[in-house]
């Protein structure tokens, strides 16, 4: 019954192992850049000294010394980088035109497995819906609450309150979610959603079991995730609106609403774009979620979680990885909007 | 939230006591009051779910599975046991959470230090050292942000596995981990797909220190790696600052990396895969999913609520400047 804190020890040890080659590969980098350079500094001055004795014609410097810092200071990065993502990803690339073993050539067929299979199209729809939603319900609420406690007694508490999720993790969140969601068929509800549809005269339900509702309640997760995030960015946007350009339209006369809609939403246009765009990438991944909530039961599946099963669960490497590479694809045009966006504010 | 407001509007509050802001003209106009029941509704709704869950992992068995959290107040009963069972206890079925806690405290240090350490290293070349092809590197470091990490899974799986022949030559044999140095893989892949990002924020900050304390120190002999060490290092701490809780967030709350490359068992799973498994084949067991959940929360709660002001200067800096 007790737990044994000896079992412990070799992960200790490991963790101790993670830390020893940290310090040396850092301080070892580190070191070989100081003493390699003196080393040569050193050997110039013995140089121009024995060439200042003898009348010789001074060496000349050489400048290639700033690439090699370079090349050290980027080695790790560059390495890691090859070795982790460039080379993976174009290799996924290349095994999503192959078979489930990665042996044979197939062409596209995995891509055409993947809009005509029903139960994938239905993933694709799934995605779509999740993609719609929660950029736009998230940022709807961030800015709803952004402008209701800007200036209000108790702005830090009350945002902190919102913000918080967002140190939760999503497989947190989700059983947090899934106990407001819970159903019992006999006796009293321990699900808050539940309690409140039979305390309303309704009917207790399995939530999570009705599609297509329960992905509607998968996106309620996502929602209270992210809605701080986008309360956050925008807030600081709001607060960051010059005081004379309000004063202007103050004496001008405008309602509230004309300001609402004329002033303060050009003002936080850059904002309101940079936090949709962030989350619309941050939706198309999610993962985490539909895993720990259903595991991609009941019609709930997304391309991240179905790519999962397809690769690590049922093997199927060319299919997986056709739902990675695609992924990848949705998520170019986003990036592509933000930076035009960026440019023309940069002209504009 | 204190330091959420980095520029606070020029004469936020005029003499004569009306906000000058436009938002705080709205809410004025919207009726204060119903302004006030709004946000207190969504704060309710956004704080009860989480409340609920912490109560609920305070009472007996029993009563959390017959009623619902709600009834605590009016027939208080609160335990510890259900902490000291998915802890520590002993059956299978339990949680053995103590031992995961220990695994993602052992994935999570140093999957925050590589990255933060080789970034910072990266950002100072991109910015400080003149050398061909700069700006074209950058630019491929920072485009690599958009590649989702679920392009390089099956792959780098297949790396750390069976290692890496070209033409019949083994160039890196297969790592074979077992057990608990299966960590080094995890941290491995933490690292890999941190380092866009984390190159991108600190560039942004450390491109943007004055070029004069730069060429000063170089008029006066100083190396690159001496002036990244006793410059640049001690001025950017607060951007090594917000990456790091960042980081940490990330990989403490990461599931998919964890459960591809550190497997399932207690010798190497972080919580929240035990947590996600738990949730799948135990779900009505709330006694210690609650307690579970909670304790899995509570490190980056702690963490967030003491360098909040860190975190969402990053925060902006990194998805405003962007």
């Amino acid at each position: 019954m007790e737990f044994d804190f000896a079992e412990e020890q070799p992960k200790f040890l490991m963790l101790m192992y993670g830390l020893i080659a940290f310090v040396v590969v850092v301080g070892g980098l580190l070191l070989l850049l100081d003493v390699v350079p003196a080393w040569f500094a050193r050997r110039r001055e013995a140089q121009l000294v024995a060439a200042s004795a003898s009348g010789a014609p001074l060496p000349r410097r050489r400048r290639q010394g700033e690439g090699l810092f370079a090349l050290f200071f980027l080695l790790p990065t560059l390495l890691l980088l090859t070795v982790g993502l460039v080379v993976p990803a174009i290799r996924t690339t290349l095994l999503s035109f192959m078979d489930a073993g990665s042996t044979n050539w197939v062409g596209l067929r995995n891509y055409g497995w993947m809009f005509s299979d029903d139960s994938i199209v239905r993933v694709l729809i799934n995605t779509l819906i999740w993609v719609v939603l929660v950029p736009l319900i998230a940022t709807g609420f961030g800015l709803i609450y952004a402008v209701l406690v800007d200036k209000a007694r108790f702005e830090a508490v009350a945002k902190s309150l919102i913000f918080l999720p967002m140190a939760i993790s999503f497989v947190g969140a989700s059983i947090i979610w899934k106990f407001v969601y819970a159903y019992r068929g006999d006796g009293d509800q321990i699900g808050l959603l539940n309690q409140i549809v039979v305390s309303l005269g309704g009917e207790p339900k399995q939530w999570l079991l009705e599609s297509p509702l329960n992905t509607l309640l998968l996106i309620v997760i996502m929602v209270w995730i992210q809605a701080g995030f986008a309360m956050v960015v925008l807030s600081a946007a709001i607060k960051a609106i010059p005081g004379d350009i309000v004063e202007a339209a103050r004496l001008d006369g405008v309602s509230p609403w004309q300001m609402f809609w004329q002033i303060t939403m050009p003002s936080i246009r850059p904002a309101l774009i940079v936090v949709v765009v962030t989350l619309t990438i941050a939706t198309l991944k999610v993962f985490d979620i539909v895993r720990t909530a259903t595991n991609g039961n009941y019609d709930t599946s997304v391309i991240a979680s179905e790519m999962y099963n397809q690769a690590f669960r049922y093997g199927q490497n060319g299919q997986g990885s056709a739902l990675a590479v695609f992924l990848f694809l949705l998520v170019i045009p986003v990036v592509i909007y933000q930076i035009r966006n960026l440019r023309q504010q940069r002209e504009g | 939230m204190t330091t959420a407001t980095p520029t606070v509007a020029v004469g936020t509050q005029k003499t004569d006591g009306t906000p000058s802001t436009t938002a705080g003209r709205v809410r004025k106009r919207l009726n204060s009051r119903t302004a006030t029941l709004i946000s207190i509704i969504i704060a309710v709704f956004w704080t009860i779910p989480t409340f609920g869950l912490l109560i609920s992992s305070l009472r007996p068995e029993d009563e959390i599975k017959t009623t619902g959290w709600w009834t605590a107040f009016t027939n208080p009963q609160f335990t510890l046991e259900n902490y000291q069972q998915v802890l520590f206890g002993r059956s299978s079925s339990s949680g053995q959470l103590a031992s995961y806690f220990i695994n993602s405290l052992a994935i999570t240090v140093p999957s925050v230090l590589f990255p933060l350490a080789f970034a910072s290293l990266a950002a100072y070349a991109l910015a400080w050292i003149k050398f061909r092809g700069r700006d074209w590197l950058y630019i491929a470091i920072f485009a690599l942000q958009i590649v989702p990490l679920q392009m390089a899974l099956v792959p780098l799986l297949k790396f750390f596995s069976t290692g890496v022949t070209v033409g019949g030559v083994t160039l890196m044999p297969a790592w074979d981990l077992v057990d608990e140095q299966k960590f080094a893989q995890v941290w491995f892949a933490h690292t890999c797909f941190a380092l866009p990002f984390a190159v991108f924020l600190l560039h942004n900050f450390i491109s943007q220190l004055p070029g004069d304390l730069m060429e000063a120190a170089r008029v006066d002999g100083a190396t690159h790696p001496k002036i990244f060490r006793t410059i640049v290092l001690p001025l950017i701490a607060p951007a090594l600052a917000a990456f790091g809780i960042f980081q940490f967030l990330w990989v403490w709350n990461d599931l998919l990396v964890a459960l591809i490359f550190a497997g399932g068992g207690n010798e190497t799973a972080p919580l929240t895969v035990r947590l996600a498994e738990m949730a799948g084949t135990r779900g009505n067991e709330w006694q210690r999913l609650t307690a579970g959940a909670f304790v899995s929360i509570v490190v980056p709660l702690i963490v967030f609520l003491s360098l909040q002001r860190f975190f969402v200067r990053g925060l902006l800096a990194g998805s405003v400047k962007g």
